[in-house]
C-alpha cells in the first residue's frame, strides 16, 4: 500500500447557496443535528451491572467492542476520506468530512466505554486480541483492499457494506444486553452510534446510485456482481466471525438472524432487492425491540394482532407549519 | 379499494415501495413551483420519516403541505410510515405525527423500500381495507 495519496486536483470555495443536489444538505443538517459525544452518555451508571457479568461475558463484551473500534478506526481514517476525490459535488465532499469525523467519535467512544468499565489489563488483552483474531483482520482486510483499488463505485459499495452490514455482529450483543436490562446506558450510547451508520449507508448507497447513473449497462450489471460476490465473501467471514466470538454463549444463530436482517437493509441502501428471505430474518423480537420500541408486529394494523395505533403519544411536532 | 398517495424524495425509496404495490398510486410533488396533488378521493398516504432522533422535522415539508389543504385532509383514511429501525423509537415516526393530527390508524412500517413480504401484506391489506 505504498500507492501515491490521490487528492482533489482543484478545489473551489464551496457555495452552500448553490446547491446540486439537494441530498447533500439535507444528509449533512440530519448528521449535524444528530452530533454527540461520548462523553454525554452516564457509562459510569453501568459499572455494577459490568460487575454481575460473568468474566466470559465481559471478555466477550471487551472483543465485540474491540472489533467495532476497529471498524470505525478504518472507516474514520481511510473510508470516509478515501471517497472524497470521488465526490459529484463540493458538498457532497463536506459531508464525507463529517462521516470521517463522527467515526473518529464512534471509535474514541469504545474507548470512553473501556475506561469506565474495564482494567487495563483487560483493555488491554481485548487489543491484542483484535489483532489476532484471522476473522476480523480477515474483514478488515477485505475492506481496504477496496478502498486501495481504483474503482470509485466499488469503493461505494465496500463503503456502505461496512456500514450498513458489517457492524452489526458487533451491535447485537449491546442490543442484547440491553433486552436484559443490562449495561443499558452503554447501549444507549451504542443507540447513537446504530443512528448515526444509518445516515451514512443511507447517503453512500444513494452516491453510489447516483453514480450507477452515468455509467452503460454492462458497467451496471459488472457493479451488482461485484456487490453480490462481495457480499457473500463478507458474509461467510462474517459467519465465522459470529461463531469465534458468540458460540461459547451460544448465540451464534441468532446473531446470524440480525446479519442477514441487515445484509438486506445494505442492499436496499445501494438499491438492490433484498437477498434473504423472510424466513431467516426473523430477528429475535428481543432484539429488535432494543433496537426500535416500534419494531414490534403490533404495529401492523393489517394483521389485525393488537392495538396497532395509539393516539395521543406525545409527538414533537413543529406547529407553525401545521395550520390545523 | 382507496387510492395510495406517497412522498418520496430524489432518494426514490418510497417511490420503488408505492411502484412495488401496483395499485393506482399519486405522488406528492418534491419541489414547491411544482402543481400541488389535490386528492380527489379516499387515499391512504405512504410518507417516509425525516430527521433524526429527536422528532423534529420527521414529517417532510411537502406532505404537511399537502395536509394543510382541507380538501386533502379530509379523505386520508390512514397512513403508512416508512423508515429504519436504527432510528429507535423515531422508525416510522412521520406515520405516528401524520395519525394522529389526522385521528386515522397507522397501518403499517416498512424500512427503506420494503421487502417482498411487506408488498404483499400491504397490498393485501389495503385490497381489503
Amino acid at each position: 500500500m505504498t500507492e501515491k495519496l490521490k487528492l482533489i486536483d482543484r478545489v473551489t470555495a464551496i457555495n452552500w447557496n448553490r446547491l446540486h443536489d439537494d441530498k447533500d444538505l439535507e444528509v449533512w443538517n440530519r448528521l449535524t443535528n444528530n452530533f454527540w459525544l461520548p462523553e454525554k452518555v452516564p457509562i459510569s451508571n453501568d459499572v455494577q451491572s459490568w460487575a454481575r457479568l460473568t468474566p466470559a461475558e465481559r471478555q466477550l463484551t471487551m472483543r465485540v467492542f474491540t472489533g467495532l473500534t476497529l471498524l470505525d478506526t478504518i472507516q474514520g481514517t481511510v473510508g470516509a476520506v478515501s471517497l472524497i476525490p470521488d465526490a459529484l459535488t463540493p458538498h457532497e465532499e463536506a459531508v464525507y468530512t463529517n462521516i470521517a469525523f463522527m467515526e473518529s467519535v464512534h471509535a474514541k467512544s469504545y474507548s470512553s466505554i473501556f475506561s469506565t468499565l474495564a482494567s487495563s489489563r483487560e483493555i488491554d488483552e481485548a487489543f491484542r486480541w483484535s489483532e489476532d483474531n484471522e476473522f476480523l483482520q480477515k474483514k478488515a482486510a477485505i475492506v481496504l483492499e477496496y478502498y486501495h483499488g481504483d474503482d470509485p463505485l466499488k469503493r461505494k459499495v465496500a463503503s456502505t457494506l461496512l456500514e450498513s452490514f458489517l457492524f452489526y455482529s458487533g451491535f447485537y450483543l449491546p442490543m442484547y444486553w440491553s433486552s436484559r436490562a443490562q449495561l443499558t446506558n452503554t447501549a444507549d450510547m451504542i443507540r447513537l452510534i446504530i443512528r448515526d451508520e444509518a445516515v451514512h449507508g443511507y447517503y453512500i448507497g444513494y452516491k453510489f446510485q447516483r453514480g450507477l447513473e452515468l455509467v452503460d449497462q454492462a458497467k451496471r450489471d459488472e457493479l451488482k456482481d461485484y456487490t453480490f460476490s462481495l457480499l457473500m465473501e463478507l458474509y461467510d467471514n462474517e459467519a465465522d466471525y459470529t461463531e469465534s466470538l458468540y458460540d461459547e454463549v451460544g448465540l451464534s444463530e441468532d446473531v446470524k438472524k440480525f446479519l442477514n436482517y441487515n445484509a438486506n437493509k445494505a442492499l436496499m441502501n445501494l438499491g438492490y432487492e433484498s437477498l434473504f428471505p423472510s424466513t431467516v430474518t426473523d430477528v429475535n423480537p428481543a432484539i429488535l425491540s432494543a433496537l426500535s420500541p416500534n419494531a414490534d408486529e403490533n404495529h401492523d394494523f393489517f394483521s389485525g394482532s393488537g392495538s396497532s395505533y395509539v393516539i395521543g403519544k406525545a409527538v414533537a411536532t413543529e406547529d407553525e407549519d401545521w395550520e390545523f | 379499494m382507496h387510492e395510495v398517495v406517497y412522498f418520496s424524495s430524489t432518494s426514490g425509496n418510497t417511490h420503488r415501495f408505492a411502484e412495488k404495490l401496483d395499485l393506482p398510486a399519486r405522488r406528492i410533488p418534491l419541489y414547491a413551483r411544482d402543481e400541488p396533488l389535490l386528492a380527489d378521493r379516499p387515499y391512504v398516504l405512504i410518507v417516509p420519516t425525516y430527521g433524526g432522533g429527536d422528532g423534529k422535522g420527521a414529517v417532510p415539508k411537502q406532505v404537511i403541505r399537502f395536509l394543510n389543504h382541507e380538501g386533502n385532509r379530509s379523505l386520508i383514511r390512514g397512513v403508512i410510515g416508512a423508515g429504519n429501525t436504527n432510528f429507535g423509537a423515531a422508525y416510522g415516526l412521520a406515520g405516528d405525527i401524520i395519525a394522529a393530527k389526522c385521528k386515522v390508524p397507522h397501518l403499517y412500517r416498512f424500512e427503506l423500500f420494503g421487502t417482498a413480504d411487506d408488498v404483499r401484506v400491504v397490498r393485501q391489506g389495503l385490497e381489503t381495507l
